[in-house]
Formats: C-alpha cells, sequence, structure tokens
C-alpha cells in the first residue's frame, strides 16, 4: 500500500489575512512540500498539470525532475497527465527521460482535463475528449512497448519507422494510471490494459465510487489480468487535523468556506460525511481511511490533497508531520490487516522488472519442458 | 393491475402556493384517468422550495445530496411528469431551471410530460409555449399537446369549455393516455453502458 500526496498546484488567496502567494512562492512551496513528503515517510508526490490561472503546474516533468534531483526514496507521479492536449510522443519522450534521471521512481496517471478552453487552445475539441484519451493513449503503449513504430490515428500526423527515445529504464515503461471522476470508458480502457485506475473521489459521495470501481475490477478481470481484487486502484483523499477535533474545524472553517471547489456551497459538516473530507483529530482520520477498504476493496494507493484552498505553507508541512508520523504509520498497520496475500502492493519500478523477469521466465521454463514433449510425440 | 409511477416537480415559492395547487389539480385529475382505465399510479411530489440549498449545493460541487438524489431518482425513472413552475420575469422560475439543469440531459428521453404554469396575469401565458415547452423538447422529453396556465383569476372563472378545470382534464387525459403506455419505470438502465462501437484502444488501435 503506498501513501502520497496529490496537489493541483492552485495559487489560492488565504482567506483569513488577503495573503496571496507569488507564482514564484508557490512554485518553491511544491518543492518544499514534496520533500517534507519525503522525509515524514510517505511514498508518492503527484503532480497535476495545468494551462490556465490560478495553476502553476504547466510542465510537471520539469518539476519532477528538480525534485527527484533532490529526494531519494519519493516515487513521482502526475494528477493528472493531460493525455487529451498533449502529444502523447512528447509524454513518452518527456517521461522515459524522468523515469532514466530518477531511476524508476516515476509513474503517470493520465487524464483528460476538464476546462474547456484548454481544448482549442493545443488545437483540440473537448467533445472528442475520450476519443483522444483513448487514441492517444494507445499511441504512447504502443511507443513504449515497440521499439519502432507506425501509425495512423484521427488525431495526429501518421508516424513511419519513429522510435521514441530515450526507451524506458530497462525496457519497462512507467506504470500507468488512468484518472477518471465518472467515466466508464476510462475505467473499461484502464481495464483492458490492465493498468492502474485512479477515482478522484474527493468531491463525490463514495456510493458512486463504489460502482465505478467495482466496474473496473470486473473488467479487469474479464481481460485476463487477474482476478477483480487483484486490479490495481487509487483513491484520494483530504483531511486536516489538530490534536483537538474542535480545533482542526475552526481552523479550517475559513479555508473551506471560501474554497475554490466546493466554498460557498454545502456546509463543511455535509462535505465532510458526503465526501472523503475529514476534519478533526488524528485518530478520526485514521478512522475514516482504515474504512475506506470495506467500500472499495483493499487498494494500493491513497493520495491525500493537502496544499489547497489558500492553506498557508506552514500549515501545510504541520499537516504533513501528523499525516506522516501519526496518521499513516497506523493506516498501513490497518491495511495490512487480513489484506490476502494475492492482493498485489502498489507497483513500483522493481516490482514491474521483477513481474516482467517472472514471465520471461515462465517462458523458458515453459519452452524447455515443451521440446522433450514434442520429440516424444514424434516418436 | 398495472402501476405506474408520476412524478410531480411544483417550484412555487410561497406556502401555501397557488403553483402546489395546480399542481395537486393535475395529479389529482391524472390519477383518476389512469384509475378509470385499471392503472394504479404511484406519486412522488417534489417542492422545489424544500430542496432549493441542495439544488444550489449540486451547480456548486457536482454531486447531489442524498436527498436531491432521491429526488432526481424519482423524476428520471417515472413514467410521466407533472412540471409546475411560476412564472418570474417572462419565463420559468431560476429554481425551477436550476432543478432541471442538475438533471442528466440524457435522463428524461421518452418521458411524457404535462408542462404547467402560474402567474398573476393571462399576459404571460405564452411563457408555457415558449419557455417550458422547448426546454423539455430540448431534453427528448414528450410533452403533451396541452399546457395549463392559471393566472390569478382563473382560481375564480366558471366552469365554461374554456375554464381552467376544461383545461386541467384535457391535458390529464392527455398525460394519462402516454403515462399508460410508459415502460419507462420498469425499464433497468446499465450506468456503466459503452457508446455503441467504443472501443478501449480507438478506431486506429488494431494497427
Amino acid at each position: 500500500m503506498q501513501f502520497g500526496l496529490f496537489t493541483v498546484s492552485d495559487v489560492t488567496t488565504d482567506p483569513t489575512n488577503d495573503i496571496t502567494p507569488t507564482e514564484h512562492e508557490r512554485i518553491k512551496a511544491l518543492v518544499t512540500i514534496a520533500k517534507k513528503a519525503e522525509e515524514v515517510g510517505l511514498d508518492v508526490f503527484a503532480l497535476g498539470e495545468h494551462h490556465n490561472e490560478p495553476f502553476v503546474s504547466s510542465s510537471p516533468t520539469t518539476t519532477l525532475a528538480y525534485i527527484a534531483a533532490q529526494t531519494e526514496k519519493l516515487l513521482l507521479s502526475t494528477a493528472t497527465t493531460l493525455i487529451t492536449t498533449n502529444d502523447p510522443v512528447k509524454i513518452a519522450e518527456d517521461f522515459a527521460m524522468l523515469q532514466h534521471l530518477s531511476d524508476g521512481r516515476v509513474d503517470v496517471m493520465m487524464g483528460r482535463g476538464n476546462t474547456g478552453p484548454v481544448y482549442p487552445w493545443f488545437g483540440k475539441d473537448i467533445r472528442d475528449g475520450i476519443p483522444l484519451a483513448i487514441e492517444n493513449y494507445a499511441l504512447l503503449h504502443k511507443l513504449w512497448s515497440e521499439h519502432t513504430v507506425d501509425w495512423q490515428g484521427k488525431f495526429r500526423t501518421p508516424l513511419q519507422g519513429f522510435t521514441s527515445t530515450p526507451r524506458p529504464l530497462d525496457d519497462v515503461p512507467p506504470f500507468v494510471w488512468h484518472g477518471s471522476i465518472r467515466s466508464p470508458e476510462i475505467a473499461e480502457q484502464a481495464a483492458y490494459y490492465g493498468d492502474g485506475f485512479f477515482a478522484n473521489n474527493i468531491f463525490w459521495p463514495k456510493e458512486h465510487y463504489m460502482k465505478l470501481i467495482g466496474y473496473y475490477r470486473q473488467r479487469f478481470e474479464h481481460y485476463g489480468h487477474g482476478t477483480a481484487d487483484q486490479a490495481i486502484v487509487g483513491l484520494g483523499g483530504q483531511a486536516f487535523m489538530r490534536t483537538k477535533s474542535q480545533d482542526a474545524v475552526n481552523e479550517f472553517r475559513p479555508y473551506f468556506d471560501n474554497a475554490p471547489v466546493y466554498g460557498h456551497g454545502p456546509s463543511l459538516e455535509d462535505f465532510t460525511e458526503q465526501t472523503p473530507l475529514t476534519v478533526g483529530s488524528p485518530q478520526q482520520v485514521i478512522d475514516r481511511y482504515a474504512s475506506m477498504r470495506e467500500y472499495f476493496g483493499d487498494y494500493q494507493r491513497q493520495l491525500f490533497l493537502m496544499d489547497h484552498a489558500g492553506l498557508p505553507l506552514k500549515t501545510v508541512l504541520e499537516q504533513l508531520d501528523i499525516l506522516g508520523e501519526e496518521v499513516v504509520p497506523v493506516l498501513r498497520k490497518e491495511f495490512a490487516k487480513d489484506r490476502p496475500a494475492h492482493v498485489p502492493d502498489g507497483p513500483t519500478h522493481a516490482s514491474l522488472v521483477a513481474a516482467r523477469d517472472a514471465v520471461a521466465e515462465q517462458f523458458a521454463v515453459a519452452e524447455q519442458s515443451a521440446v522433450p514433449e514434442l520429440v516424444d510425440g514424434r516418436n | 393491475m398495472t402501476t405506474r409511477k408520476l412524478a410531480v416537480v411544483s417550484a412555487g415559492l410561497s406556502q401555501p402556493s397557488s403553483t402546489r395547487l395546480l399542481a395537486d389539480r393535475l395529479t389529482q385529475a391524472t390519477v383518476d384517468r389512469l384509475k378509470e382505465n385499471g392503472t394504479e399510479v404511484e406519486v412522488t411530489v417534489i417542492e422545489l422550495r424544500d430542496l432549493a440549498q441542495d439544488v444550489t449545493n449540486n451547480l456548486l460541487t457536482g454531486f447531489a445530496s442524498p436527498k436531491l438524489q432521491a429526488a432526481l431518482d424519482a423524476v428520471t425513472e417515472s413514467d410521466g411528469l407533472i412540471a409546475v413552475t411560476p412564472i418570474f420575469t417572462t419565463s420559468y422560475s431560476g429554481l425551477f431551471k436550476s432543478f432541471v439543469d442538475v438533471i442528466d440531459p440524457d435522463s428524461l428521453t421518452d418521458l411524457p410530460v404535462l408542462i404547467a404554469a402560474t402567474g398573476g396575469t393571462e399576459r404571460h401565458s405564452l411563457a408555457l409555449d415558449y419557455a417550458m415547452r422547448p426546454l423539455f423538447g430540448y431534453l427528448h422529453a414528450v410533452v403533451v399537446p396541452t399546457g395549463v396556465y392559471a393566472a390569478s383569476s382563473d382560481w375564480g372563472s366558471g366552469s365554461d369549455s374554456s375554464s381552467l378545470s376544461n383545461r386541467i382534464g384535457r391535458a390529464a387525459g392527455e398525460l394519462a393516455t402516454l403515462v399508460r403506455e410508459s415502460d419507462r419505470s420498469s425499464t433497468v438502465r446499465d450506468p456503466f453502458a459503452l457508446p455503441k462501437g467504443f472501443s478501449p484502444v480507438g478506431g486506429f488501435g488494431a494497427q
């Protein structure tokens, strides 16, 4: 089980003092937060991609490479990489490069992006969102799994004899997650390839995601990648913690009430009841997230959104201390309890290389044992 | 005995409201017509005033509270809808439109709908035909020919051929005919149905 952070990289005014960080401050804060994640023992840092204000992260691989150079163990990921408006060739190259530089500490989460104007700004049409996600990923997958690629599709200029460089580290591409809020097409796509499925559940009730994840698990099994409970599932989450529950509520409420996504809408109480947002003591957060497996099955990755709604960096770092020192160690134990041995851990480069080698060995053994049988058969 | 489900949406803001009064008259007339022909009816009345906060929250967050979801399910899984709004500033009320805006736009296809409205004077009666009817037309619902508009003065009119009670009766008859034929409430919908021809590798993926 992997625990980590994901961030959308928003520049938001702190509603309690009207201070707005500069882009430069926010970008540096992202790096500080990522390094802190490693320091407090988290496994993953995932960065969003946006091409409009008030977001600063337009170039995730640049940022992640800079973070990779200053960390040792942290797995670097995205939340999400826009498979619709980016050229899949450039995604293949950028992430393979990052994979080499970080010695395999990278995976990637595909997403469509829901900001209408970004599509035409990049020469695309939002009504093609799903077809773009499907076709572009088909090409990306091919570029990573085959050395020399001939390709023709609907959305991109054709390729003849093209090799994406550098080749993936150890010839094993970065693990791919497909992020989705509601589209069964994306769950189907993730299941088809045997890739991971990340349900970004932070704004919506769990009932919806129980069904969507159930569907992905069922289709994962259908496509022959393993049993339904071996499908690779990631979930989002949000928490704000103080030792005393009421202190957390009091401190977080102005940020909640003015937050860009849900501010001025439902009450903090309703929203915490209906979504994974948990505001209270560390024990309340432990109880809430330890119960997730009851609804979604044993899963592989839990990402928390911690730096949002204008929370100052100092507060975010305090939250990461609590998350890393008090919450996640307990959650690791809770999630390990009664977890069936055949349920895989969160994928890493090492686990993917091992899995690839195991398959190759099986084939080798099968070939060796197949030869005498054939000879016998002829006799 | 067959059973059909009828949903009634009333967007009146005052309590008591003439919009609810009209909705109740239309409901009773429709239920009576269906029963005359041996069809039982389950009626769910949705007062939008009770859901006003939830509707606004759904517009902001993108998801429905459990209470609002129950109302949305009642509408989308019904065999017929009676939709009644007050006319504000030449059109349906903002609350009524906000409720329609949080309904999945594909979920009212083929739904028989009776449109009705209330207003201070008869001068706004065409709002039914230039606002309400195109709204449900866009959603591929089937709107019955007779829309019922009740101005304040209608509540004191007699029972000649153009009276309110006469219009209610005609509209209810039209709706009842369609509701009886509907199989929407007994149809199982697959929320994960993929679009026809969908391939997880795309149209060119086989290359």
